[in-house]
């Protein structure tokens, strides 16, 4: 994301080293995935699960949800380069409503 | 007039020389109409496409998939003048075909995602970078001739 979209790197300019392979860039990612794992647990009700994530991008981060569509789409590239047997045309297409619904819900909070 | 640096021109030629078009250009037109269903509007007359195993087996579809990659030759070539290159498809998707411009860039992202699976980790974020910038090029001068 930080390569393919450079503009994504305005929200990290708290960062020392913002280059895509950074310590930082690393364990946030990590952190990114974390939250998009957590929320297939709460998938029947993304709404009041996201609720908090839903605030904090909303108040504190103010990420402009386009973002959200730019990092579904490295997530899903990164993953048909992790699993290119796996990632056939049905799971892909049940990854990207997963995606699209978490991010949906994480623009709840913001009007 | 785009802007082209030598390691995207670079990795542009060479993606396209090592391209398997009997593969790739199937591959992303079926997960095209797979993930964005919408899209099968344009393709009424293809015979089957009820799901996604019709769709990726359909051979009309495969060859419409190989096709529309060729039709990429033209801007790998053309590298430094796509929007002129470009003028007669736009306006034969406008006119003709009436095909919503935003539908290039879902192909585009399926396309995307097809070169990722194939390349692995040779596609890193600069390639990716150079392989969408090229595509984004391509998509805006197919959507130039609409009015």
């Amino acid at each position: 994301m930080l390569s393919v979209y450079p503009q994504t790197k305005t929200y990290f300019d708290h960062w020392q080293d913002q280059t895509p392979n950074s310590p930082h860039a690393k364990k946030h990612g990590i952190t990114v995935m974390s939250a998009v794992g957590e929320a297939v647990s709460k998938i029947d009700d993304l709404k009041g699960g996201l609720l908090t994530l839903s605030e904090l991008h909303a108040f504190t981060l103010r990420v402009d949800p386009a973002n959200f569509k730019i990092v579904s789409h490295c997530i899903l590239v990164v993953m048909a380069i992790m699993f290119p047997n796996d990632f056939t045309p049905q799971v892909h297409v049940a990854m990207d409503k997963f995606l699209a619904s978490v991010a949906l819900a994480l623009a709840e909070k913001y009007r | 007039m785009v802007e082209w640096t030598d390691f995207e021109r670079e990795t542009i030629q060479k993606l396209f020389e090592n391209m398997n078009y009997e593969e790739v250009g199937p591959a992303a037109l079926s997960r095209c109409l797979v993930v964005y269903p919408w899209t099968q509007r344009y393709f009424g007359n293809f015979g089957n496409l009820y799901n996604a195993v019709a769709i990726t087996t359909n051979p009309l579809i495969a060859k419409h998939g190989i096709t529309i990659l060729h039709g990429l030759d033209r801007a790998v070539k053309n590298m430094d003048n796509i929007k002129a290159t470009y003028a007669e498809l736009s306006v034969l998707h406008s006119e003709k075909l009436h095909v919503d411009p935003d539908n290039f860039r879902l192909l585009s992202d399926c396309l995307t995602i097809v070169l990722a699976a194939r390349l692995g980790r040779a596609f890193t974020g600069d390639v990716q970078a150079a392989f969408q910038k090229f595509l984004a090029v391509v998509v805006s001068s197919l959507g130039k001739q609409y009015h």
